[in-house]
């Protein structure tokens, strides 16, 4: 019976994993086609459009950008120039359909994935230049 | 003056909690009974100290003094009182103090209402309840003190979240943290108990109404918790299988299979080293709670504080604690007897059925919890697991946990019959699959989610309702623990019939509307009829004014605010309910749409059954605090008051006494149904003898 229960909840587990990814991943095309998975890094300032049912916002990590659609209601601490982490999937035009954006309660609290996205985006560019440098 | 005075006291309780640890348990290893008598009168000492302690940082909170940082981080001259003696948990560093508090009124409770049990057993359980104590003070004076000065000091703090401006915010975390620290109690008496060696019945009905009572706090503190969701958050959703619930749930799983197990223990004298595993694993849950919300590494809506040290010093304190434990435990647990045999059916059958299935479920909330860490802090890569996977997982756990909830209530002690079982149960198992059947057309929709969710929950209901019937008619006096369980078992059909319910019925609408603008949800149509500025004491709102008509008549009135804190740039959603028993009418603002001033997007939600949830859970709570204060578990056993009388010669007259009146008490045995009193003969051979007065 244990072992039932134990395939069964590894099951459940592979399917429900939600994968990470950075903008920059995104753009090099590392992201899944088809898979649910979130971004996070900076919401762009003055990328913020409201349309009559969708919203759309640009999240960068300084390196590359993604362009998000989402249509619901906006958690109460989503503003631009702050951190954001969205989840949902990939179309066919490579915007990114969020399903959700998640909210921290804090305005000072950056989530951490939104942070990791930046500061990674941050030091390859410093590596580029490190190499570019003669 | 104030956080000096406050962080000298801690040192002061620091130095008693050491002495509580160290003297009272070489005491107890040594036979020195002068040493062991120090248990109890430094445990209250420490209690005095803490509280003075966190007496000081109140009065820091109450006199508006920034000059002390963490006063100044977490309140404002314009925060109402109440909330500022709420702001003294606000935050990390207090929370802290609020641990250590509990921690100190259980442990003072604890030795007050020994006085029955031997001091040796004693003396070690509180020194064990020092050692948390030291670990929590150290833990508080290194990485986070309250006390610390901010020089010059700030003209004013810089508020409570307002997100915790709420009065269900003022009682959440008391509750919770004393549910987390009880876990310690249980923990201590088991630890104790290693170390004699003896895990007998008498330990597992002295550690029984604490866990109970724990259980019943923890309970409580998930259920407040989860209610400041659903009406603070404005989502209308109630449990997100957020981290850090989650953290507060295994504690609860385990505490629950705990319960269960202990009952074994001390009925039948079997599952002692199971019991006790238990026992530890629900007190390192709560220590991993503590960790997961107060180290930060957690995505969360908990997690405000961040700082790695904490994180290793509440890690490094758990890697002591799980792995001395366990090692005693290995040591001990071959010298563990077994208990009396017990047959393939029997209600042992249904209880070991009970702990495994607990057991499981709560492993399979913690890899969905820990997971996504592990592979973080392996620079594996960064993910989540979705609130689908414990959807998946938990509910069908919990489908023969419901199912065998009843025929374990109704099994014989060591031999059921299944016959027997089947023809006691039939009528209420038809009752239940014909009314879960159909129900759901009087409702709404047919699934079979909705009839699987509601057979169970009227199965564990109706099933509770037969039993206690049957005992009510049935002679003799009915004991505080046969209705704690049944009405906890109530409880929990009433919050299964909820969550199932609301879960299939529900309809969340979110939509734009302006002024004289109607939403139609089933019978209900929703109007706006005005948005208007208000003001607060530290915040300004616009609020919007909703009439809700049914079938014409106009039933009531909601108004949900969208707030904006003087003292902080983040707007608050405060939803507008209205309930009765058998539906929330929920509304929520959003924000202004652009271009259009006169718009604005809103959340209605028709939620039915939602109050089942807090109902039940208080029926819970309520069946956990009759189990605890059940009369048998203020006698003592016979065991026991002998080696008190026998030590009450060579010490205290008191304890002399007491255990006398203790051998008066246990012949009053009225209270056991007759079947009960067999088992307990069984059990526990000295108590046959005694004649039922």
């Amino acid at each position: 019976m244990l072992c039932i229960a134990a395939a069964f909840v590894l099951n459940a587990f592979q399917s429900n994993l939600v994968f990470f990814f950075t903008p920059s991943q995104v753009a090099k095309g590392e992201a899944p086609k088809n898979r649910l998975f979130r971004i996070g890094g900076m919401v762009k300032e003055g990328s913020l459009r409201k349309g009559s049912d969708e919203i759309e916002f640009v999240v960068t990590d300084f390196t590359s950008e993604v362009s998000v659609r989402y249509s619901g209601l906006l958690p109460d601490l989503f503003k631009e120039g702050k951190g954001v982490v969205a989840q949902g999937r990939l179309n066919e035009q490579g915007q990114f359909a969020a399903t959700e954006v998640l909210a921290k309660h804090d305005e000072n609290y950056m989530p951490p994935e939104a942070k990791g996205a930046i500061d990674k985006a941050a030091l390859e560019r410093a590596a580029k230049t490190v190499k570019a440098a003669p | 003056m104030i956080a000096e005075l406050g962080q000298f006291i801690l040192v002061l309780a620091l130095l008693v909690a050491l002495v509580q640890c160290v003297l009272p348990m070489v005491g107890s290893l040594t036979q020195q009974h002068a040493w062991q008598f120090l248990a109890r009168p430094t445990a209250w000492l420490q209690f005095v100290l803490v509280a003075g302690a966190y007496g000081c940082l109140l009065t820091g909170f109450l006199k508006d003094d920034f000059s002390i940082a963490y006063v100044a981080e977490h309140s404002n001259q314009l925060l109402p009182t109440a909330y500022k003696f709420a702001a003294v948990w606000g935050g990390h560093e207090g929370s802290l103090m609020l641990w250590v508090l509990m921690l100190s009124v259980w442990t003072s409770l604890v030795a007050y209402f020994s006085k029955s049990m031997p001091i040796s057993v004693i003396s070690r359980v509180l020194s064990v309840l020092g050692f948390i104590s030291v670990g929590f003070i150290l833990f508080i004076l290194f990485t986070s003190n309250p006390f610390l000065r901010e020089l010059p000091a700030p003209l004013e703090g810089r508020d409570l979240n307002p997100l915790l401006q709420d009065p269900g915010l003022v009682i959440h975390p008391p509750m919770l943290y004393m549910g987390y620290v009880g876990m310690s109690v249980a923990f201590s008496f088991a630890i104790a108990a290693l170390i004699t060696g003896r895990l007998d019945s008498a330990w597992s009905r002295w550690s029984r109404p604490w866990t109970v009572i724990a259980w019943a706090f923890l309970t409580l503190g998930i259920g407040l918790g989860s209610w400041w969701a659903y009406y603070e958050l404005g989502w209308g959703g109630w449990w997100f299988w957020d981290p850090v619930e989650n953290a507060s749930l295994m504690p609860w799983l385990v505490c629950t299979a705990l319960i269960h197990s202990l009952m074994v223990t001390e009925k039948r004298g079997g599952f002692k080293a199971w019991t006790v595993l238990l026992a530890i694993a629900a007190f390192s849950l709560s220590l991993l709670g503590t960790f997961l919300v107060r180290s930060g590494v957690l995505t969360s809506v908990h997690a405000f504080a961040s700082d790695p040290t904490r994180g290793i010093f509440v890690l490094c304190f758990l890697a002591i604690v799980v792995g001395s434990s366990l090692t005693l435990f290995a040591w001990r647990a071959p010298k563990v007897t077994l208990g009396g045999t017990m047959g393939l059916l029997s209600r042992e059958t249904f209880l070991l059925l009970n702990s495994v299935l607990l057991s499981v479920a709560t492993a399979a909330v913690l890899l969905g919890t820990l997971y996504p860490l592990v592979i973080d802090a392996l620079n594996l890569g960064k993910l989540s697991v979705g609130p689908p996977y414990f959807n998946v997982v938990f509910a069908p756990l919990m489908v023969p946990i419901l199912f065998l909830l009843i025929p374990g209530t109704v099994a014989k002690w060591r031999s059921a019959n299944l016959a027997e079982m089947f023809m006691h149960l039939k009528w209420t198992a038809l009752i239940s699959v014909m009314l879960g059947a159909l129900l759901p057309f009087f409702v709404g929709e047919w699934s079979f989610g909705v009839f699987l969710g509601w057979t169970l929950g009227l199965w564990v209901g109706l099933g509770t309702l037969q039993h206690m019937l049957e005992r009510v008619f049935k002679p003799g006096r009915i004991g505080g623990s046969f209705w704690g369980m049944h009405f906890a078992h109530l409880g929990l059909a009433i919050v299964v019939l909820g969550i199932t319910g609301v879960k299939s019925f529900e309809v969340e609408r979110d939509v734009k509307m302006a002024i004289g603008d109607e939403v139609t949800i089933k019978p209900y149509v929703f109007k706006l009829n005005s948005i208007d500025e208000v003001k607060g004491k530290n915040y300004t709102a616009s609020q919007a004014q909703f009439e809700v008509f049914n079938s014409g008549q106009s039933v009531e009135i909601l108004k949900p605010e969208k707030r904006h804190y003087l003292s902080s740039a983040m707007p608050m959603t405060e939803a507008a309910i209205s309930s009765n028993l058998w539906r929330d009418l929920y509304v929520s603002m959003g924000d202004p749409l652009p271009g259009d001033a006169h718009q604005l997007s809103m959340r209605i939600y028709y939620k039915p059954f939602v109050p089942w949830l807090w109902v039940g859970v208080l029926i819970m709570v309520l069946g956990g605090v009759l189990a605890a204060f059940d009369r048998r578990y203020r006698r003592v056993s016979p065991n026991t008051a002998l080696q008190t009388a026998g030590q009450a010669l060579s010490g205290s007259e008191l304890e002399g006494s007491d255990a006398v009146g203790g051998l008066m008490n246990q012949s009053a045995l009225g209270e056991h149904s007759p079947q009960e009193q067999s088992d307990h003969a069984h059990g526990d051979p000295n108590s046959g003898a005694h004649v039922p007065s």
